[in-house]
């Protein structure tokens, strides 16, 4: 029961449909709680008894610098599965992926540089979480750039698997760079197992976007992935049906 | 909080308002390319099935 | 060479004809080592002439310097193989890819890797480090250069397909070994200031071995890839 659904995923036709109807559901909750999680980190979460009102960047910073944790972890785990099992569906949320990590890798590192500049007094610190971060932006770049050179798409998506699984191992050290290294970041206050030691208003927006931000990958990643799809089945049967329609 | 106090954001306002700008931007910026690029797809994917009718 | 010959001979095979082949052509062996001194000397004429402000930068310059020449050296390790055939008679052979890869990369370490490191000294003295630090930079060169190679190798075959692939060759690889050039740029600087410098060469070491045993398997993966 549980395999036919599995390769049922692997079908493009049935992807292509399914990610269709999927998006509306992942969309306008994004939109919601992404609205939502901007009124209470303005507004409603009280000003820091430290960094006052500037603290507020938290808001888009940190779910801009998981996005780019998450997004690469998609990545590599799609590629993984696209390379083992060779199932081409799992190559194009791969490739959907790697336009929207480099954005929100690029949004975290310049969020951060401008949260830093008025609380540590620098818009760079070459701290090791801010140095990875800055390497994931470069593989990032480094992955798009590569499918862009090989012309053969299936080649494409299986070397370039094989360069996002071998990166992958700058994800751990990006998130537990501030407990190995003395680092200018704090250690973690939310993504800890144990209770979370922010303060009620000011967590849950914070959560709030977390969730949205994610949400509106995963709505992105489904109409990304009926694009790559659609682009990749040259002359199947199936694509007459759906763009006549 | 008056409406001039939460555009100064406490004096943090020119780190504050660029940061939310950007983020914001790059939500809409994936948004477009995403929808861009599934206008692209069916496109192309319509003029191929116009091809192989035609040829 | 053929399927029934054991790994480890068929592994020596490639490393001697490497090695032999490199040795017939002298001046493309020479030309990493050449590249290495140019760009040590550009940065006393870019920064200043003054030794004790240099000492200061030693350890980066000396290490980015055998970095670049490294991976200017990484073109040359399967290019020629690809062109005439000989990677693909590598991965047909019913002999494991992964260890005449490897192979390959040792060959591309001592032809490249340990010559810098007898170099990086040299380089070392004239940008102003003591004399006494001389032997912690050859061992910390010599470590690094270790896993500049493997890396590398990774990188070379991902992009062995992809015409003039230089720059994407040099953008993949460099993210992957900052934490070699972290570590290494690290145990070089305490061996210059006298300190002890065994904790970043511990690490060195260990990215080293960890390399040895995934870089083969991931390179090889790619070679095959690529050779479809």
């Amino acid at each position: 029961m549980a395999w036919t659904w599995f390769h049922r995923l692997g079908s493009p036709p049935y992807i292509y449909s399914l990610a269709a109807r999927l998006t509306p559901w992942f969309a306008w909750p994004a939109a919601l709680l992404i609205l939502g999680g901007l009124y209470g980190g303005l507004i409603y979460a009280s000003p820091d008894y430290q960094q006052g009102e500037g603290y507020r960047i938290l808001y888009v910073h940190a779910p801009s610098a998981w996005m780019s944790l998450m997004v690469y972890t998609t990545m590599a785990i799609s590629a993984a599965v696209g390379l083992i099992w060779r199932i081409k569906v799992a190559h194009a949320v791969a490739a959907s992926c790697a336009a929207m990590g480099a954005s929100f890798t690029f949004a975290a590192l310049a969020t951060g540089s401008l949260w830093g500049a008025p609380m540590w007094g620098t818009y760079w610190e070459w701290d090791p979480r801010l140095t990875f971060e800055l390497i994931l932006l470069f593989q990032f770049l480094g992955y798009m750039g590569l499918r862009a050179a090989i012309d053969d798409v299936q080649r494409a998506d299986r070397v370039s698997a094989v360069l996002a699984i071998v990166g992958v191992v700058n994800v751990p050290i990006i998130h537990y760079s501030v407990e190995w290294w003395n680092s200018l970041h704090q250690t973690a206050s939310v993504m800890k197992l144990s209770k979370p030691t922010m303060p009620f208003d000011m967590l849950i927006p914070l959560l709030m976007m977390f969730l949205g931000f994610t949400l509106l990958f995963v709505a992105l990643l489904l109409t990304r992935l009926r694009a790559e799809v659609l682009s990749r089945e040259r002359s199947a049967a199936w694509i007459r049906e759906v763009v006549s329609a | 909080m008056s409406l001039e106090e939460f555009f100064a954001m406490g004096g943090y306002a020119r780190y504050v308002w660029p940061s939310y700008a950007l983020v914001l931007a790059a939500i809409v910026l994936n948004i477009v390319w995403a929808r861009r690029a599934l206008q692209r797809a069916r496109t192309e994917a319509r003029r191929r099935v116009a091809m192989k009718d035609t040829t | 060479m053929n399927e029934t010959t054991p790994a480890l001979e068929a592994a020596r095979l490639v490393l001697a004809r490497d090695l032999r082949l490199a040795f017939r052509r002298p001046g493309e062996l020479l030309q990493p080592l050449v590249f290495f001194a140019i760009v040590t000397t550009l940065f006393p004429l870019a920064i200043t002439p003054q030794l004790s402000q240099l000492r200061v930068v030693a350890p980066g310059v000396v290490w980015v310097a055998a970095l670049l020449s490294s991976l200017l050296a990484l073109e040359f390790l399967f290019r020629d193989d690809a062109h005439d055939g000989t990677l693909e008679q590598y991965a047909l052979s019913g002999q494991s890819l992964t260890w005449l890869l490897f192979a390959k990369t040792a060959s591309h370490w001592l032809l490249t890797g340990l010559p810098l490191a007898v170099m990086a000294p040299l380089a070392g003295l004239s940008l102003g480090v003591p004399a006494a630090s001389v032997p912690g930079i050859v061992v910390s060169i010599a470590l690094g250069s270790v896993a500049l190679s493997l890396v590398g190798a990774i990188g070379a075959s991902l992009t062995l397909g992809v015409r003039r692939s230089s720059v994407l060759l040099s953008i993949l690889t460099l993210p992957l070994v900052i934490p070699v050039l972290i570590f290494g740029s690290s145990a070089t600087q305490r061996a210059i200031e006298g300190e002890d410098f065994a904790a970043p060469l511990y690490l060195l070491a260990a990215i080293a071995v960890l390399g040895i045993t995934l870089a083969p398997l991931a390179a090889a993966a790619a070679v095959r890839i690529s050779l479809e």
